[in-house]
């Protein structure tokens, strides 16, 4: 976290991008050359001009906005590693990607955080996963991983314990699957790998007091006195990370000095479980219902934003067809209600935060599972929806929302779809939003609680990549629907909501406004869902179990309720084989959206801690991956 | 004046606390006796508690709710191939299974070792399953199918976590009674309750189908039976459903069914037939000459 943040000027720059990249070359001829392998795009930078381009790109083109800063292994493909970044303009249109290459060796790429803060945690994931260096990054240490960890394990050569094979499927699984359990496997044996200078005898971990170091502790505070004479000690506090208010296991590391936070340092990866290598592992479909687990409470934006991206990918193929109509209208009718599900567990639970103990939340999850008892019966299941394939969705909507009796005990609900989703839409869902809106907004004690506590500025949630209504709420209108539009969007009236003051309340308000605004989409989702009644939902030959994906690179982002999350994949597969992706990458809006933290809890006070992390709305399932 | 945002939003909170007695009264007494009570309380219209009294009383799951997978047999009452598999250990589901929860062993013929199409042995260890239900959506006999039975707590993970094929398999009947608009469906799209390449299977096996089993097979897709079980179906949930006016409708799929087996390109018995002999003489003349 850097305490000065340079920012990038106001004017807005509407070159269009082949120009950009252009403009780019010209500048400096030396360092740029077009990305010209099969399937990519986007220019590579010589590492050594790299912060003088990003300066150019953030400062004269106007790509003020990184969304996503991410490391690939080209093991074997050309030996060497790449960070690859992409950079949007605020306004809107489509990215401006320039990557940088280094040896595998020493990897080394210099770090962008001084122009864009945003990357502090990306850049300190990639040299987590990957061991890649970045000179100039302030803080540069391990973010999932803790300190003792052995190797990089993203890098394309370091197995897992209990590795079995470099790809799914297994061959221990057909035709002669004798089963076995992992951890039947001597977990002492070949699967585990130790430093070679490991001395179990000698071994401490040291990860605690390089954290506290950094936190300010140490200093003489003997000599400082404030103006009233008092002496205050700094303390150290830990805020989690089993504590109930951080949504699931995360810490916050708070240096205080009274109730005031001097400085907070947010360590997580408590729920890692190296997503995006089990992803890599997997073929292309077998990763669809593991980002249900990510941000586990909206599952269906983020199948649609994997199928997305690797709908990108496969467009370059000849078999490809794009998604039929009623496809999109039911993913749109999906992601919408997905977005109303998040957003009244968020306002839930941020009012749990400020001690509502558990009324709002309540009355919000029991408008929930309205819309979860219509996911269960489409989809198959409450919360891990595994709905969206590429070229279409799983299965049509059902006719009828019947439950089947097979336990002892069970009783029965049998609905019309159609009639129960246009009574939930038009009356249910706005009399619920209603509703919490007269409980909630006018209250005095949330007020008191919300108005002015941290803070965000507009230009300061554009420099450290913050998404969603996290962004929205500090005045900035930029929502992926509209900035880059994906899906039917474009034939959908809708308003990108967005609040000024960037405070918790103001956060708080903003879901309340895009909550109605979904509720306007799916009123005109609702008589295109009976136009297309019986059209197919699905493009192609949906038997195909193993598709196929081009060799090549692609970045799919859809707006999740939480901010922008961000696919990007790439495929180096043999085209006829069985394939996997080669590099699967998510750009989680939890993770990125807690870099500013820090800088937003500075001067408050410590009870609005937990109140700043509940309006940020995070999930840890997809903050840790 | 200050306060007057807190009192609004108390009384939100009281006209909920007196909704649900309100709800309680509206029942008098029997609110959780009946069955369309339940179904109002569960539903859009519902007011008060919306708490469901697990496990004096329990949420039905819908039709397309997945859980744990099981493998479909014959019923036990089929003429010739009760109790055999649907399964002919292709490895499909295993291949497409995400977290690589499902071991097959092929079948093997003991004296030619070639593949037979039966599974030896099927594991599938079911804390590792994710319950994403591919391996029912891409399995091409249908042969194995998402179950509705949640309710799997067990003392000892060890002992009882790896299902092998004997706690695995379940008559094709539970699968038709958990989702009999599914069941229709697939049939439908296979062009009989039976998958033809299970038939053609049993007879190169050397067995040969009585003519009962295959003709049946096709023709219970038309015929009167199954529309008079589909009707006896949605009689059955006609009376739970609260509102009269669902006794008249019966289940969608029924009305769309009959003339959809033929307008959905599919081969007629006849023309399957004749297509096969020829393929045989075809296969006769190659194996004379």
């Amino acid at each position: 976290m850097t305490d000065q943040v340079t920012l990038a000027p106001e004017r807005a720059n509407t070159m269009p991008l082949e120009n950009a990249v252009d403009y780019l070359k010209r500048k400096y001829p030396d360092a740029i050359k077009d990305d010209t392998r099969q399937g990519y795009s986007g220019v590579i930078v010589d590492r050594a001009h790299l912060v003088d381009v990003a300066r150019t790109i953030r400062d004269e083109l106007g790509f003020n906005y990184l969304s996503s800063a991410t490391a690939v292994d080209y093991l074997g493909v050309e030996d060497s590693m790449e960070m690859v970044y992409h950079a949007y303009r605020i306004a809107g249109g489509s990215a401006l990607v320039f990557k940088a290459q280094t040896a595998r060796e020493n990897a080394e790429v210099p770090s962008l955080i001084e122009i864009y803060p945003g990357a502090d945690f990306q850049e300190r994931e990639a040299y987590d996963l990957y061991g890649i260096q970045f000179p100039g990054h302030p803080n540069l240490k391990r973010i999932l991983l803790w300190d003792g960890f052995d190797g990089h394990p993203m890098r394309k050569d370091w197995k897992e314990a209990y590795y079995e094979e470099e790809t799914k499927p297994f061959d221990s699984r057909w035709p002669k699957g004798y089963v076995r359990r992992a951890e039947e496997l001597n977990v002492f044996g070949k699967n585990v790998r130790y430093p070679a200078d490991l001395d179990l005898s000698k071994l401490s971990d040291t990860s605690e007091q390089s954290l506290y170091s950094g936190m300010g502790l140490g200093v003489d505070v003997e000599g400082i006195e404030d103006e009233e004479g008092i002496h205050t000690d700094k303390l150290i506090v830990n805020l989690g990370p089993h504590h109930p208010s951080t949504h699931g296991v995360f810490r916050m590391v708070v240096t205080l000095e009274g109730e005031t936070i001097v400085q907070l340092e947010p360590v997580m990866g408590y729920l890692h479980r190296n997503h995006e290598k089990i992803g890599e592992r997997n073929a292309w479909n077998h990763n669809m219902p593991f980002t249900d687990r990510l941000d586990y409470i909206s599952s269906m934006s983020n199948n649609l934003g994997y199928a997305l991206a690797v709908e990108k990918l496969m467009a370059a193929g000849a078999r490809y067809q794009p998604p039929t109509y009623r496809a999109e209208v039911i993913r749109v009718l999906m992601v919408e209600l997905t977005r109303i599900v998040n957003h009244y567990w968020a306002i839930g639970f941020l009012l749990n935060d400020l001690g509502a103990f558990f009324t709002p939340a309540l009355y919000a999850i029991a408008e929930r599972e309205k819309i979860l008892d219509f996911f269960e019966a489409t989809a198959g299941s409450r919360m891990m929806c595994n709905y969206m394939r590429f070229q279409g969705i799983a299965k049509d909507l059902p006719e009828r929302i019947r439950s089947v009796s097979n336990l002892v005990n069970d009783k029965l609900r049998d609905f019309n779809t159609l009639d129960y989703l246009t009574e939930l839409i038009n009356e249910r869902i706005p009399r619920s939003i209603d509703e919490l809106d007269r409980y909630l907004t006018d209250s005095e004690i949330i007020k008191e609680r919300t108005i002015g506590v941290g803070y965000l500025p507009p230009e300061m949630a554009i420099a450290y990549s913050a998404a969603g209504p996290l962004l929205r709420a500090s005045g900035v209108p930029y929502d992926v629907r509209r900035a880059e539009p994906y899906s039917i969007y474009p034939e959908l009236d809708f308003d990108v909501s967005v609040r000024y003051n960037g405070d918790i309340y103001d956060r708080y308000l903003i879901r309340l406004d895009e909550m109605r605004e979904s509720v306007r989409i799916l009123k005109q989702i609702l008589p295109r869902l009976e136009r297309t009644k019986g059209e197919s939902t699905y493009a192609g030959n949906k038997a195909i179990y193993m598709p196929r994906v081009p060799i090549g690179e692609a970045y799919g982002r859809v707006e999740n309720p939480k901010g922008e999350l961000g696919y990007y994949v790439v495929s180096q597969g043999d085209p006829k084989g069985p394939q996997n992706p080669w590099r699967y990458h998510v750009r989680a809006p939890s993770f990125i959206n807690l870099t500013p933290l820090g800088a937003m809890c500075r001067g408050q006070k410590v009870a609005d801690v937990v109140a700043i992390l509940g309006s940020i709305d995070i999930v840890l399932g997809e903050t840790d991956r | 004046m200050y306060g007057m945002g807190i009192l609004k939003g108390l009384s939100v909170t009281l006209k909920h606390l007196v909704r649900t007695y309100v709800d309680d009264i509206k029942y008098a007494g029997r609110k959780y006796l009946r069955q369309e009570n339940f179904e109002e309380r569960q539903g859009l219209k519902a007011d008060g508690a919306f708490t469901v009294m697990y496990p004096e009383e329990k949420l039905a799951v819908p039709e397309r709710f997945r859980f744990v997978p099981f493998l479909v047999v014959e019923d036990a009452d089929h003429p010739e191939r009760a109790g055999e598999d649907w399964c002919t250990s292709c490895g499909i589901c295993a291949k497409v299974c995400p977290p690589q929860c499902i071991w097959i062993v092929r079948g093997e013929d003991p004296v030619t070792k070639r593949p037979v199409p039966q599974p030896e042995a099927f594991f599938i260890d079911i804390d590792i399953c994710m319950n994403c239900g591919y391996c029912a959506e891409f399995c091409p006999f249908d042969a194995i199918k998402m179950d509705h039975d949640y309710e799997m707590a067990s003392y000892d993970r060890t002992k009882h976590h790896i299902h092998d094929k004997a706690k695995l398999s379940k008559p094709f009947s539970y699968w038709t009674s958990i989702a009999p608009t599914t069941a229709f469906e697939e049939a439908r799209d296979r062009g009989g309750w039976e998958h033809p390449d299970i038939i053609k299977e049993f007879k190169k096996s050397g067995r040969t189908p009585t003519p009962v089993s295959e003709a049946s097979s096709q023709a219970n897709l038309n015929s009167a039976a199954f529309v008079a079980k589909q009707k006896a179906d949605a009689e059955a949930a006609a009376v739970v459903a609260a509102a009269p006016k669902d006794a008249s409708a019966p289940p969608a799929p029924v009305a769309e069914a009959t003339p959809a087996v033929s307008a959905s390109g599919e081969v007629s018995p006849e023309e399957r037939k004749r297509r096969r002999d020829e393929a045989l003489a075809r296969k006769k003349a190659k194996a004379d000459s």
